[in-house]
C-alpha cells in the first residue's frame, strides 16, 4: 500500500491537545506555466481539510490555492491522552486522503 | 534570463491568466468550496464571499505570529491565535495576492482559538486574520516583507 500522504503528530498537555499535520501535496495554483512547453500548469490543490475528534468534528478548513506547497497544519482542541483524530483532505480533482491516530 | 522573461509575462498578463484559470476550474468545481470568495480579486470582495461581511472591528485580542521579512514567498509560516471567547472561525487573507482569501478554518465542538500554517504571498503585504466570535468578526493585520514572491514561479 502506498504510503499515506499525511503525517499527524497529536499530544496532549494540561487538557489541550495540539496536532501537528503534513501534508504532502504539490497544490499548483494555476499561474505557473512549464517551462519547457510554455502551457499553464492546471491547478490542483486542497480545497478542504476536515478534522475529527472521537468522531465529531473540530474543524473545517477551506483553503485556496494560496497555502504552500505541501503543507503544514497546526490547530488545538480540548482534549486527553487517547482521544482519536481523525484529518481528511479532498483536493480539486476529487482526490481524498485520511488518516486517524491517537493523541499522545 | 528565461525565468526573468517568465516574470515579467505573469506581471502583465495576471489578469488574463487569472481569467482563464478560473475559466478552466469550472468543470472540475466540486461540491462546496467557496470559488467566488476565492476568486475574488480584492481584499472587500473576498471578505464578502468568506464571512458575509466586509466590516470587521479591529482586536488586539488577536495575534498574528508571522516574520517581518520573508525571504521566500512561497513559504511564510503564520500562525494566529486569539483570547477571545468563542471563536467559531479564522479567515487568513494577504492583502495583495491575486487573490487575497488564503484560508479559512471553521472551528467546532473543542476546538481552540488556534492555527497555524504555511501560506504564499505574491508581494509585500499585510496579513489580515479574522476571528469570528458571537456573530461579530474582530481583525488584525501585520505587515510581512516579501523578497521573494511566491505566486507566480
Amino acid at each position: 500500500m502506498a504510503k499515506s500522504s499525511i503525517k499527524i503528530r497529536a499530544k496532549a498537555k494540561n487538557g489541550v491537545v495540539t496536532v501537528k499535520a503534513l501534508i504532502s501535496h504539490k497544490m499548483e495554483t494555476g499561474l505557473r506555466k512549464d517551462k519547457k512547453t510554455g502551457k499553464v500548469i492546471p491547478a490542483h490543490f486542497i480545497e478542504a481539510v476536515d478534522c475529527e475528534q472521537n468522531g465529531s468534528a473540530v474543524m473545517n478548513a477551506e483553503w485556496g490555492v494560496a497555502i504552500s506547497k505541501n503543507p503544514y497544519l497546526s490547530f488545538k482542541f480540548a482534549g486527553a491522552s487517547g482521544d482519536k483524530v481523525k484529518l481528511t483532505w479532498k483536493d480539486n480533482n476529487g482526490k481524498s486522503d485520511t488518516l486517524e491516530t491517537k493523541v499522545k | 534570463m528565461q525565468r526573468r522573461h517568465f516574470l515579467k509575462n505573469t506581471m502583465a498578463t495576471g489578469a488574463v491568466a487569472l481569467a482563464a484559470t478560473s475559466g478552466l476550474l469550472v468543470p472540475v468545481q466540486v461540491l462546496a468550496w467557496n470559488k467566488k470568495a476565492f476568486d475574488a480579486k480584492d481584499v472587500q470582495g473576498a471578505m464578502k464571499g468568506s464571512i458575509g461581511t466586509e466590516l470587521t472591528e479591529a482586536s488586539d485580542k488577536i495575534n498574528i505570529k508571522a516574520p517581518d521579512i520573508a525571504e521566500n514567498g512561497a513559504v511564510v509560516p503564520v500562525t494566529i491565535s486569539s483570547t477571545l471567547s468563542g471563536v467559531t472561525s479564522i479567515t487568513i487573507l494577504s492583502e495583495k495576492n491575486g487573490t487575497p482569501l488564503i484560508a479559512k478554518f471553521n472551528l467546532k465542538g473543542k476546538a481552540e482559538a488556534f492555527v497555524a500554517t504555511r501560506i504564499k504571498m505574491g508581494k509585500t503585504s499585510n496579513v489580515i486574520a479574522i476571528c469570528e466570535s458571537g456573530g461579530k468578526f474582530y481583525s488584525a493585520r501585520k505587515e510581512v516583507k516579501v523578497t521573494i514572491g511566491g505566486c507566480g514561479g
